[in-house]
């Protein structure tokens, strides 16, 4: 294995244990886990959702934040998740469970709509 | 000269009057004019002529009633485009106050609150608690209805209403007819009234004579002012279609921020200024976002509109006047011959 590896083992146990505890995502990085780029960002600013139309994988998140000085709100409009109202910088986040695409609104300004495609 | 200005005004608009079509041109004189116009419907016909001090006591003397109408207050909004929004309608009312004629009510055509939060009704009960009017009717704009659809606001504002808060009711012989259009909607579309409040208003407009003056009031612009930002109503056909046979109609807006007038045959459109921010002109800006203006310039773009009714010639004479006047140096010998 690496030098690293060679360094850890030479530590004393305390010292060890204590690096666990400040470091434990260190120990999560498998391969198996979803890079970050899975979870992605809309941005609403001048009453537009950007990007109007995101893909993400099954199982991503997206977050929403409402840039403007007027409140916005960021609903599917089959019903499959609805916001709060979002005033300035206020965010809101939906994990995509199922493959599907997803269109959505602003309640408050309808002309605002978006698309987010899970696959 | 003032008067000399007042002359070219008026008989710029008795020209646009004659032809009727004029009214791309008809707007920037509006714009010109600054304080403000006034509008009268006689039989119909409208007839316009430029606001002035002495007009303005024209108009209001001899009128059988007044009403005001403000609108978008949008209290608990505290962004740069003005911090003071409490502050504002304060002014807005101080002006009403100062009127020549009192009153009888005055009309809120909605976003009295940012967030539909009590304490923004709360604060708004209070500013309005010093009004000489001691009526005032509202109708609720899309910021009153966050979160509960409505529900404070019916509560508080739209006690014996029907629906989402539309209701009728009539003042020394004119019909008044609050609509709502900021409930239920749709994706991707405008403002909207919804079938069940059509019907109510073909119901309610049913059996009165077609001499009776009719004012229609609502939040979002019942015309089709830009469709991009959203300031329209999808189904406005339909209730225009009922107001059709009347001889004098009024629409009055808000939600725009910004005064437009439109006239289609017999029916007056007008929308009012905030009185907590402005909102750029259609397309002239990425979006219909609060507009920064410079401190000592945003009471210029806030304001009220009066309105005077005379039975004798059952017409309706609307003003608009901001809160603050532009100094001297603008409204004297201003840009008007470019307009010319």
């Amino acid at each position: 294995m690496t030098k690293k590896t060679l360094c850890l083992a030479s530590l004393p146990a305390p010292v060890l244990i204590a690096m666990l505890l400040l470091f434990p995502g260190s120990r999560k990085l498998t391969a198996s886990d979803r890079p970050p780029s899975a979870n992605a960002e809309v941005k609403i600013d001048n009453f537009v959702f950007g990007p109007q139309t995101i893909s993400v994988p099954v199982g991503a998140t997206v977050t929403w934040t409402n840039h403007d000085d007027i409140p916005h709100t960021s609903v599917s409009t089959e019903g499959v998740f609805k916001s709060k109202v979002l005033d300035t910088d206020e965010k809101f986040s939906y994990t995509f469970t199922k493959a599907g695409t997803y269109s959505y609104y602003c309640t408050i300004h309808p002309k605002m709509t978006g698309q987010v495609i899970v696959q | 000269m003032p008067d000399k200005k007042q002359d070219l005004i008026d008989q710029k608009l008795q020209d646009l009057n004659n032809d009727g079509v004029d009214r791309r041109g008809f707007l920037k004189c509006m714009a010109w004019a600054g304080t403000g116009l006034v509008w009268t419907m006689s039989g119909g016909i409208p007839v316009s002529r430029a606001f002035a001090k002495s007009a303005d006591r024209h108009a209001a003397k001899g009128a059988d009633f007044t009403f005001v109408q403000i609108s978008d207050s949008h209290i608990g909004f505290s962004k740069p485009a003005n911090p003071d929004v409490t502050a504002t309608l304060q002014t807005a009312i101080n002006k009403i106050n100062a009127l020549p004629q009192k009153p009888d009510f005055i009309i809120h055509t909605g976003d009295l609150s940012q967030l539909s939060k009590p304490s923004e009704f709360d604060t708004l009960d209070q500013v309005l608690k010093g009004a000489s009017a001691k009526q005032t009717y509202f109708v609720p704009g899309e910021h009153d209805m966050l979160s509960d659809n409505g529900e404070q606001f019916l509560q508080r504002y739209g006690k014996g209403t029907k629906g989402s808060g539309w209701y009728s009711f009539d003042q020394k012989g004119v019909h008044f007819v609050g609509l709502v259009n900021v409930a239920n909607l749709k994706a991707g579309g405008m403002g909207s009234l919804g079938h069940e409040q059509l019907e109510w208003l073909e119901d309610d407009l049913k059996g009165r004579s077609t001499s009776t003056p009719i004012v229609l009031f609502a939040h979002i612009p019942l015309w089709t002012i830009y469709a991009e930002w959203g300031w329209g109503t999808d189904d406005s056909e339909q209730a225009l279609a009922y107001v059709k046979r009347f001889g004098s109609v009024t629409v009055l807006n808000g939600h725009i921020h910004q005064i437009m007038q439109k006239i289609e045959g017999k029916v007056s459109f007008h929308t009012a200024m905030s009185t907590a921010f402005p909102q750029p002109a259609p397309g002239t800006a990425p979006s219909a976002g609060p507009m920064k203006v410079p401190a000592d310039k945003l009471q210029q773009v806030l304001g009220i509109t009066d309105v005077n009714y005379v039975v004798s010639g059952r017409s309706l004479a609307i003003v608009d006047s901001p809160l603050a006047n532009a100094g001297a140096a603008n409204s004297e010998n201003g840009d008007g011959p470019e307009h010319g």
